[in-house]
């Protein structure tokens, strides 16, 4: 152990002195974080408001209805800002200039129509420039068109005929649910700062076991398997380079980032655990990739596409796993989701034992493909 | 110190050391002579425990060395052939980490790298990064780490490839004063030149093969007194070489680098006939070289060809 530590303390030394790793260890991920966190932050946190148009031509119980009951809540809980347009002209106009993100046009007969229980249309003039805020005035107005046929449908079977207006005045409002990041989901802050340090701590333990790679080329790989130490303690030494590399990069970033993002990682030695397990993790499965690699080069690009792709699977950048389906089984494939999903498990204050699910999955993660590079990892050290 | 046993080595199709054997005393300089390709580097590497030979056993200081062994590495002190140094350290840095590698105490590692700092040096650019260094600088250093630990055995293999006229004068110098303080050294080299000046004992190496050994007198010895002559001119020279070689004197003959290299009893007496052979085969001779008996010469012997091919 006393050689292995060596080689550890040495090849610290170089990285510290290198300042690419500090970069791809603390500084990059930090400013990425901080770049995703101000962009989004707004859209996770639930905090955006979209102003939205309303054309009125219909002026009957329904159109009265949809604004009092479906847009009313919305714009109470701050989310929508409404904005009366006169005419369709000005509407459109309003969308068109990106005043607001979408205009709701109520036509005429539109009350009419659904009492006589004929096809009504609801239209939205969305803006170009406002993708997002369309497809929630999209959202908004499919609700409320759910909603009337539903009330159609339980009136044609109570009484075949027409929907009258006190029915339709009497609609549900519609509930906005609560989308607190205080319940159960990560704030901006902590999951672009988190996923961040999760995505590029698979690039930092590279600096440990493929700079075997490194030493080979500059010929002090002979020079250590001539000394009197066994080859074993070569490859101990750049394993504990990775997990020291790894660990500190995680916890200066949960540092970092809970100063300069406010982000909560939640209690420390869940988060603690948590680190140590993906740290684990992903040294196990970056030292399997370099086992593969034949020169240095091979090694890091072969690991950067393992990185990336199960970084960007694993919900690093977007919360892919809220997809559902087979992109939300395949997410739980990798070490960064089981991570995101401990961080996830650990808010709302909850005690360290909440993150033993996730962090038995990267302990199996770290024991499979640490299993596999064990068996292969001699080549490495072989002259 | 050193024995080695029948060592054979093969890769693929390639068998690189053909059943190599030789010994080297404590506090001699035993040199393996041969071109590049002739299976220096993979003898010393399975010598060094780098390489597990294929067949053979190698002994240092009476005890077996395997590419596993730990213990008996201690004993050997390596400068491998191409640099093996961290650029990105210093000097300092450098011999620090392999002193302590080789079980050096931490004080005992100072004062050592201090010492050897000063024996290469390098003591006034020690706290630099060797990335800054000259190419003879970092070659110095490169064999300041394999002194470090005072081994019994020196490997150095081609340590002077790639280094300026003063730098190897510098390198030569300290291999004879290490090897005058009682340490035995194998050196590999393909400069005759070196092998002559350095060497207690010489080894031929050529193809895998040890194809002779002894001190320079005795290599020398096996191609008689004779003397090297070499003919440079135009014309056919293969022709004129085959015609010299049909005449009694000569004892080889072949032709190297635009010139016909001749191997003969008393060359300045056989002389006027060899040129007038050469003229008589249509080679108009524009210089001639006579030199006497040397390791050169031993190596066109025993192999047919040119130490420097």
């Amino acid at each position: 152990m006393r050689a292995a530590l060596l080689i550890a303390g040495k090849d610290l030394r170089q990285r510290l002195r290198d300042r690419s790793a500090l970069l791809i260890a603390v500084v990059v991920p930090l400013v990425l974080a901080s770049i995703f966190g101000l962009i989004f932050h707004s859209a996770i946190t639930g905090r955006v408001t979209f102003t939205f148009g309303v054309v009125d031509q219909d002026h009957g119980p329904a159109a009265q209805a949809f604004v009092a009951d479906a847009l009313g809540p919305l714009e109470r809980a701050g989310l929508v800002k409404l904005h009366q347009e006169s005419t369709l002209a000005a509407g459109r106009h309003a969308a068109d200039t990106n005043q607001v993100a979408a205009t709701f046009v109520v036509p005429v007969g539109f009350s009419a129509a659904i009492g006589r229980g004929q096809p009504a249309r609801l239209r939205v003039l969305g803006s170009v420039d406002s993708t997002i805020g369309t497809q929630v005035a999209q959202s908004v107005a499919q609700s409320y068109a759910d909603r009337i046929d539903t009330v159609r449908v339980a009136t044609a079977a109570a009484r075949p005929g027409t929907i009258n207006r006190a029915q339709a005045a009497a609609l549900a409002p519609i509930v906005v649910a609560d989308v607190s990041t205080k319940n159960r989901q990560l704030d901006a802050g902590t999951f672009y700062g988190a996923g961040m340090a999760v995505f590029f701590l698979f690039f930092t333990v590279q600096f440990g076991i493929s700079t075997l790679f490194n030493e080979r080329q500059d010929g002090t790989l002979q020079r250590l398997l001539a000394a009197p130490i066994r080859r074993s303690a070569i490859l101990t030494g750049k394993l504990i380079t990775s997990l020291v590399l790894g660990f500190a990069s995680m916890a200066v970033l949960a540092v970092a980032t809970s100063f300069l993002l406010s982000a909560h990682w939640g209690n420390a030695l869940g988060v603690a655990i948590l680190i140590l397990a993906g740290v684990l993790a992903a040294t196990a499965v970056m030292t399997l990739v370099a086992t593969f690699a034949h020169t240095s080069d091979q090694a890091q690009s072969w690991q950067a596409m393992v990185a990336l792709v199960f970084g960007m699977l694993g919900g690093t950048f977007f919360p892919v796993a809220q997809a559902g389906g087979l992109l939300a089984a395949l997410s739980l494939a990798t070490p960064q989701a089981w991570f995101l999903r401990g961080l996830d498990n650990l808010t709302g204050g909850v005690g360290a034992s909440a993150v033993f699910g996730p962090v038995a999955a990267m302990l199996a993660f770290a024991v499979v493909t640490g299993s596999l590079a064990f068996m292969r990892i001699g080549r490495l050290v072989a002259r | 110190m050193l024995d080695c046993l029948d060592l054979h080595k093969r890769f693929g199709e390639v068998e690189a050391v053909r059943g190599v054997s030789f010994k080297i005393a404590e506090g001699e300089t035993y040199g393996l002579l041969g071109p590049n390709g002739a299976g220096k580097t993979t003898t010393i590497s399975m010598v060094c425990g780098l390489l597990e030979p294929d067949s053979g056993e190698v002994f240092v200081a009476g005890k077996r060395l395997t590419s596993h062994s730990v213990a008996e590495k201690a004993a050997i002190g390596y400068v491998p052939q191409e640099l093996a140094i961290y650029p990105d350290l210093s000097a300092r840095e450098n011999l620090q980490f392999f002193a302590r590698l080789y079980g050096l105490a931490p004080d005992v590692a100072h004062a050592r790298v201090d010492e050897v700092l000063g024996v290469v040096g390098l003591a006034d650019r020690a706290s630099e990064q060797t990335k800054s260094y000259s190419g003879g600088m970092q070659r110095r250093l490169n064999i300041g780490i394999g002194l470090l630990h005072r081994p019994a055995l020196l490997i150095l293999d081609e340590p002077t490839v790639g280094v300026d006229p003063q730098s190897r004068n510098a390198i030569l110098e300290s291999v004879e004063r290490l090897s005058g303080e009682g340490m035995a050294v194998l050196y590999t080299t393909h400069y005759m030149e070196e092998a002559e000046r350095l060497c207690d004992r010489i080894g031929i190496v050529d193809l895998g093969e040890l194809k002779a050994e002894g001190t320079r007198a005795e290599l020398v010895s096996l191609v008689g007194e004779h003397d090297r002559v070499a003919l440079e001119g135009v014309g056919n020279l293969q022709a004129a070489a085959d015609a010299c070689q049909a005449l009694e004197p000569v004892r080889a003959a072949s032709v190297q680098d635009g010139a016909i290299e001749l191997i003969v009893d008393h060359a300045r007496s056989v002389l006027p006939e060899l040129l007038a052979t050469t003229n008589d085969a249509g080679v108009a001779v524009s210089s001639v070289d006579v030199h006497e008996p040397d390791l050169e010469a031993v190596f066109l012997h025993l192999t047919g060809k040119a130490l420097r091919d």
